[in-house]
């Protein structure tokens, strides 16, 4: 599949599946709580209905910035399912929070800015150990480019058992799914009414809604990465995924943000670098036998003689 | 029958109620009711919400706060007054800080009666309120 087809399909099939699994989470929580729940329909009809409502701002610009924050998670999504750089994903999907960050900002109201100062924190939870990720997917694969990354024969997973483990871990963050719902919970009424969504209504929230369709289908996918060499089991893996992420938001309460950040430094510090560091450890040996031309970027042949021109000069 | 049927988004205030109607409204989301599999969400942020239930009279402190969330709510929106003190005061409606039901303040769509209002009732009110829902929404376009 070319990279246009595959990008023209995240987005129109993107929110189809991601607003089909969100009314799903609904429905699977419900059971869970011995109720019948809505139909899996429910968000499109959600979304459907805040469209043709009016909308209320505190200051008009605060839907630009939501605005943005969409296009940028769709571009985001965009260039992950393009097969681009994952580091280039990253970042981008950084900037996608922060404008959603600073929307909340622009509407000053207590409730949003205390969701939105929680935002900031979750996203500091999150990044180091997304950061990791890539850095880990990097070492087993010798690239940042995720068609290489998918491409690549090895089950990624068995390599980087605690790096997956870890990223699961970000998953409840990045969901803002109990035990992290710090941010915006939908059963915290008295203390955060709706925490950074609570100035947006009518269509600013429809795209919020739309776009955490797009970012489930992106974070799915890229759970699907760490199975890429045996396709069906990757899709199974991230269903499972997200089903245990529904039965987390339902078993556990919210935790204080000084919780949820320790613990999410942990987790990356012990799973995720210690991942890493076994990794380089048992690396060691094969990558200097080998001849670097196809294995190293153009970045260390660079700097390779540029230290040896430095030696002499610090021996004298 | 457009989305605002099927998604009514409720915020539930308490003006002076006893308790009694708020417990019967929050009963409405328990297993046994579960209003949620007719999309009914009991959001805390008028800015989010449809529908504006309402329990107990009208007093002086609750209503400035009665009026601010109903400016708040973002139209078409409905005003549904549950049980027998929002509808007309009931038995506080001599009271000398009462005003009397939900509608000395703000317009009523729907009146829930009851003491305390049956929880079948106030699913009852809800779904009359989204006919006046469409009907408002109707009149916008």
């Amino acid at each position: 599949m070319s990279i246009w087809l595959r990008i023209i399909v995240y987005l129109v099939a993107g929110p189809i599946v991601g607003g089909l699994l969100a009314g799903w989470d609904r429905r699977i929580s419900a059971r869970m709580q011995s109720r019948l729940g809505p139909p899996v329909f429910q968000p499109f009809y959600d979304v459907l209905k805040l469209w043709q409502k009016e909308n209320i701002v505190v200051r008009r610009s605060q839907n630009y910035y939501i605005l943005f924050f969409l296009l940028l998670v769709i571009f985001t999504g965009a260039l992950f399912f393009a097969g681009l750089d994952l580091l280039l994903v990253i970042f981008a999907l950084t900037l996608a929070a922060i404008f959603f960050v600073l929307g909340a900002f622009k509407a000053s109201s207590p409730y949003s800015f205390i969701g939105a100062q929680r935002e900031l924190i979750q996203m500091m939870a999150y990044e180091p150990m997304i950061l990791l990720t890539a850095i880990g997917m990097y070492m087993t694969t010798k690239s940042f480019n995720i068609q290489d990354i998918a491409s690549h024969p090895t089950l990624l997973v068995l390599v980087l058992p605690g790096i997956f483990l870890g990223f699961l871990y970000t998953l409840e963050i990045k969901f803002r799914k109990s035990p992290f719902d710090l941010s915006c919970s939908h059963h915290a009424h008295q203390e955060l009414v709706q925490g950074i969504t609570t100035e947006f209504s009518g269509r600013t929230l429809a795209m919020i809604e739309i776009a955490h369709w797009y970012e489930t289908v992106f974070l799915l996918g890229w759970v699907y990465l760490f199975f890429a060499s045996v396709p069906a089991l990757g899709v199974a893996v991230s269903l499972m995924a997200f089903l245990l992420i529904i039965l987390v938001d339902n078993v556990f309460a919210r935790l204080k943000w000084q919780t949820a950040l320790r613990s999410a430094w942990a987790v990356a510090a012990v799973f995720g670098f210690g991942n890493i560091l076994v990794l380089s450890l048992l690396r060691t040996t094969p990558s200097t036998s080998q001849p670097a031309v196809n294995v190293a970027p153009l970045a260390i042949n660079a700097v390779a003689p540029a230290t040896s021109a430095v030696e002499p000069v610090q021996k004298n | 029958m457009s989305s605002f049927s099927k998604s009514p988004w409720i915020i539930h205030y308490d003006a002076s109620s006893c308790n009694g109607c708020d417990i019967e409204t929050l009963a409405c989301l328990t297993p046994l009711f579960d209003v949620e599999r007719l999309g009914v969400v009991n959001t805390g942020n008028p800015k989010h919400a449809d529908i504006f239930l309402v329990t107990g009279a009208v007093n002086e402190q609750s209503n400035p706060v009665i009026r601010n969330i109903y400016e708040q709510m973002p139209e078409p929106k409905v005003v549904v007054a549950v049980g027998a003190c929002a509808s007309t005061g009931g038995i506080f409606k001599d009271c000398y800080n009462v005003s009397g039901g939900v509608d000395s303040v703000i317009p009523v769509d729907v009146y829930v009666p009851g003491c305390a209002a049956r929880p079948e009732a106030i699913i009852d009110g809800v779904v009359q309120a989204l006919a006046a829902l469409e009907k408002k929404q109707k009149a916008r376009s």
